[in-house]
């Protein structure tokens, strides 16, 4: 092919003039170096391509070599337990080539091919072999089974020959078929998938179990459903990364895809660091065993930035379709859109909202709906959720990223300034957020937990509402002057703020809290309330009832009851009609 | 042979257009001779073909379409770097500026670094002391760690930034690795000498390497002063081992050159002028604090910045506290009331402290306090207000408890001295005295245990 040379260089940028060999998204190599770009403008004089890595010292005249396949991302056993850059290029084989520090037009090869996996065939010569459908299994980590399926891309077909179960390497082939028109087809372990076009399905299904994270404030108060797309906005420390930490850590999905956008790199050292030593408290294995890092640090290229959730969530489609439940974290996604208004700022296109290039919201919409639970071609279920942090510039949550993003996910976990502030954690707000799902999953909660579980829910948030209007009045002129049932709320609404929606993440009980433990502590806070209320409506002063110290006792009744001991709480209930018993016969 | 390239097409601010420059490569410094002897240097910042844009450090004072003469160097903008840089000081291109003259370069790298790949990162967890009850407490300084000061024009900052690089201390044996690098950015010359006399009091200027762009400096030399100081420090850190701290003032200051820098080469503007890539290239600086496996040293970054009409939500304090991990919030009432270091806890915080401190590197009760600490000062400010409407006789028991814990909390805890250096058993001490005004059933951070052990105050 002729050459084709770089013309314009601006940033991250490159141009080449009069050419028609590329194709809009095709993947080309840039200069001597070969830096990987991607093709994102075509007219008919320049074509315009962003580039991955840092432009400096490229001159023009260099050449760019096309590759005449989309942006991809290759699919094969060792993902797990990897820590990629935005473009799925390994991090440690990295380091191993260049040191501590990433330079560039490093060539590592996506996935490790020189590792052999202990193979399990799944189909024998004269079967039928269909888009999605598993030839081949292998343990890829002690805890998740690698299941090879036949690319969406490909045709259907019959199976002509197939390797022994036996020690295999990524590219060894391992099975031939002949589809319809008679095309032969060598598979082996891996397929290559473009990132920007989302893997297909047969069909989506309702959504109907929560995805259970141990965090009282979401499971109890905003639950978000498996295959749900949830949004955390919050300003700079207000605890954003900590639970999207807390999340990947606890929540019950099977894998984990952990996209850090943009951000600190420290914060991945830490979660690589972290993980590599935590155990699921399901399996008993490592966590890290489940999960894939993204790592996006902020001061690496942009461009490689904005290609990084789209990397992520092709990994979390791979791997639904497999039929695992896969969570997503992208952390932060305002970096993302960010990195799409710097690219689109050196283009030079008309800017809307904030200089935000006008399709946003088409573009994050689009990203959300990647998520669901899905019926895959190959038969099972799985699920994918997303969870994304936003990080509103100025803590203002009227801008277009969080606004934008609110629109298209139906769970939004604020977080506050002002709670952080009192070390409130986790600062999601109860007054401001919201789930949409809470209704449809409230027969799950209903069969699989207690039948009482909404209606305390109900209850419990109705105080907590009340206490944050009263709260208005205390702040003018005090809470003395309150009769003594408001006092109640304000009491009870304490303990159910301290005692119950603030979570200790690094209390070793507190940490992660069982559903059935959230529903006692719940229905123990909302028992104390009930009686409360009863003896106040009799009137006795509701100084009588705090004196007893069971509210300071139900507000730490979190530590001191841990998570394998269900039948304390009959006892604090039993403590808690006792005690107000004897109040009554007092009197 | 090298090629001179005479005369220029346009002029445009700070920017110069070449046409009909062949092979030159994206972001080569250029050096202008200009004709009455002197030279500038300029960095090429876009290319078109054999059209090229290059940005003119010093300024295009003095240049016509025909007085100069440009010759390509073929490499980016590199700092010659060698131990002997230990005293000097150097203005904000690197350049020797103490007419001491040029050093011996052991080692020349590109000012814009590479970036740390996550994998070799080691995780900050050392703490530094810095003898200042708030910092030391609530904020705790980690080694490897970006934690900025967020100020605003006229407080005290400076003198903080100066008291920290003082009483600094490294935990374990290695203290003497210790360095400090210095850059200014658009602050005024006694600001610069300021630091260079706190620095050579506190005997710790030979272990300094100050770089000098001060406010009368040309504004986009300013662009490339953070970049020389941080390409020092990795070298020092990295190469000789040292645990070097690296002060930066004023943030703002080089925020706005790379505004008037965008503005000029006609960008589309993002928030309050700031191009849309200002979170990437701050996030450029503050990522290159750290610690990697492969060395003993480590860089950890003391940021300064002012912000404007002291508004936090500014883009500049804003990018730059979702990059750095925390920040030191200075409040102006506070420093009103007389109260030194005038530190704002309230949204002050440290991310990486969480790790650093505890039985293990601090005390056990460490964690408990702070959050305590925290927790019951956020409540002083709605009993204030109340007691702003209602008057504070009517205030109840709780609240004036509140009020008066407040009060002591500014008092003793924040409040010290300009030369005070406080030990971390001591800071604690005085948080559990301060504390101990509260009655005890306000204190819902603590267990009991430990409040049996340091409460000091009544039963309730």
């Amino acid at each position: 092919m002729a050459s084709n040379v770089i013309y314009g260089i601006n940033g991250p940028v490159v141009t080449v003039r009069n050419t028609v060999d590329f194709s809009m998204q095709e993947m080309v190599f840039v200069g001597g170096d070969r830096l990987i770009g991607e093709v994102i403008g075509i007219s008919s004089e320049y074509t315009t391509i962003q580039v991955y890595e840092n432009t400096t010292g490229l001159k023009p005249g260099e050449p760019v070599y096309s590759t005449s396949s989309p942006m991809s991302v290759t699919l094969g056993p060792g993902i797990l337990s990897s820590i990629f850059d935005g473009i799925e290029r390994p991090l440690l084989e990295i380091e191993k080539n260049t040191g501590a520090f990433i330079t560039r037009g490093n060539t590592a090869s996506k996935l490790d091919e020189s590792k052999k996996w202990k193979i399990h065939m799944t189909l024998k010569p004269g079967d039928e072999i269909s888009p999605g459908q598993i030839y081949a299994t292998c343990q890829e980590t002690d805890s998740i089974e690698h299941r090879c399926m036949l690319s969406p891309s490909l045709p259907a077909g019959r199976v002509t020959s197939v390797s022994g179960d036996s020690e295999y390497t990524i590219n060894d082939t391992v099975l031939e078929y002949t589809d319809k028109s008679g095309g032969i087809h060598k598979l082996t372990l891996c397929q290559e998938w473009p990132i920007r076009v989302p893997r297909p399905i047969k069909g989506r299904l309702e959504l109907t179990t929560p995805l259970i994270t141990g965090q009282r404030i979401i499971d109890s108060m905003l639950p978000i459903a498996k295959g749900g797309a949830a949004s955390i906005p919050g300003g700079f420390g207000t605890g954003k990364t900590m639970t999207q930490h807390q999340l990947a850590k606890w929540c019950d999905a099977d894998i984990i895809i952990y996209v850090g956008c943009g951000e600190r790199g420290n914060e991945m050292t830490q979660v690589l660091e972290e993980f590599s030593d935590l155990t699921d408290p399901r399996t008993g294995r490592l966590l890290f065993d489940r999960t894939v890092l993204i790592a996006n640090t902020s001061n690496m290229p942009v461009a490689a930035r904005e290609a990084s959730i789209y990397t992520g969530i092709t990994l979390a489609e791979y791997y639904r379709d497999m039929g695992y439940d896969v969570a997503m974290m992208a952390d932060s996604t305002s970096r993302w859109a960010e990195a799409l208004r710097e690219i689109s700022g050196r283009l030079e296109e008309m800017p809307a909202e904030e200089g935000f290039p006008a399709y946003l919201p088409s573009r994050l919409s689009a990203f959300y709906e990647r998520a669901g639970m899905a019926e895959t071609l190959g038969g099972s279920r799985g699920s994918i959720n997303v969870i994304g942090g936003v990080s509103p510039q100025g803590s203002d949550f009227s801008e277009p990223v969080t606004q934008n993003t609110k629109r298209f996910t139906r769970v939004f976990w604020a977080l506050d300034k002002a709670l952080a502030y009192a070390r409130h954690y986790p600062a999601i707000n109860w007054m401001t957020s919201y789930s949409e799902y809470s209704g449809d999953l409230a027969r799950w909660y209903e069969e699989n937990i207690n039948p009482e579980f909404m209606d305390l829910r109900a209850q419990m948030l109705a105080v907590l509402r009340e206490e944050d209007s009263l709260m208005e009045i205390v702040k003018l002129i005090g809470a003395d002057v309150l009769p003594d049932n408001q006092k109640l709320i304000i009491e009870i609404g304490k303990v159910i703020r301290v005692g119950f929606l603030q979570q200790n993440a690094y209390h070793a009980e507190d940490t992660y809290v069982p559903l059935n433990k959230q529903f006692l502590m719940m229905k123990t806070i909302m028992h104390l309330y009930k009686r409360c209320s009863e003896l106040v409506s009799a009137g006795m002063p509701i100084g009588l009832m705090t004196d007893t110290g069971l509210f300071e006792k139900l507000t730490k009744m979190k530590y001191d009851i841990k998570n394998d001991e269900p039948e304390k709480f009959d006892e604090y209930i039993a403590d808690i009609d006792k005690t107000m018993d004897a109040l009554i016969s007092d009197r | 042979m090298i090629i001179e390239h005479v005369g220029l097409s346009e002029i445009k601010g700070s920017l110069i257009v070449l046409d009909g420059v062949e092979d030159a490569s994206f972001e080569e410094i250029v050096k202008i001779n200009l004709g009455d002897g002197t030279s500038r240097m300029g960095r090429i910042v876009q290319i078109d073909g054999q059209r090229v844009v290059i940005q003119v450090f010093e300024g295009t004072v003095g240049i016509s379409l025909t007085n100069t003469r440009s010759v390509f160097t073929a490499h980016p903008m590199e700092l010659a770097m060698s131990p002997e840089m230990f005293g000097r000081i150097f203005n904000g291109v690197g350049e020797p500026a103490d007419g001491m003259g040029d050093i011996f370069p052991k080692v020349r790298r590109d000012i814009n670094g590479s970036p740390i790949n996550p994998v070799s990162r080691v995780y900050p967890r050392n703490y530094i002391n810095t003898g200042i009850s708030s910092i030391d407490v609530l904020t705790t300084l980690i080694r490897g760690q970006k934690l900025p000061i967020f100020s605003g024009s006229g407080m005290c900052h400076n003198e903080l930034a100066a008291q920290i690089v003082r009483q600094a201390r490294l935990t374990g044996a290695d203290s003497d690795e210790f360095a400090i690098v210095f850059a200014a950015m658009g602050v005024k010359n006694d600001v610069a000498d300021f630091f260079r006399r706190s620095f050579e009091s506190s005997g710790v200027l030979n272990h300094t390497v100050m770089f000098l762009n001060l406010a009368n400096d040309p504004i986009i030399e300013r662009i490339l002063t953070p970049r020389c100081a941080l390409t020092a420090a990795e070298y020092l850190a990295y190469d000789l081992g040292k645990h070097v701290l690296v002060v930066m003032t004023d943030l703002t200051s080089y925020a706005e050159a790379v505004r008037e820098f965008s503005s000029s080469k006609g960008e589309i503007p993002g928030r309050k002028g700031f191009p849309s890539y200002l979170y990437s290239d701050l996030a450029s600086l503050y990522e290159r604090a750290g610690m990697i496996k492969t060395s003993s040293g480590s860089v950890t970054q003391i940021p300064i910045l002012t912000m404007p009409n002291d508004d936090i939500t500014h883009p500049v304090p804003d990018l730059t506290g979702y990059i750095t991990e925390g920040q030191i919030v200075l409040d102006r009432a506070l420093e009103g009331k007389g109260i030194y270091p005038p530190v704002n806890v309230l949204p002050s915080l440290s991310r990486l402290m969480k790790d650093g401190i505890g039985a293990k590197y601090t005390r056990d009760d460490h964690v408990d306090l702070a959050n305590q600490l925290y927790s019951s000062y956020a409540k002083v400010n709605d009993a204030r207000s109340l007691a702003s409407v209602i008057g504070e006789d009517e205030l109840s028991e709780t609240d004036k408890k509140y009020m008066e814990f407040g009060n002591k909390f500014e008092q003793i805890f924040l409040n010290q001295s300009h030369t005070e250096n406080r030990s971390i058993d001591m800071s604690l001490d005085m948080g559990w005295e301060v504390l101990s005004t509260l009655p005890r059933s306000e204190l819902d951070r603590i267990d009991d245990k430990l409040l049996d052990k340091r409460y000091k105050g009544g039963k309730s």
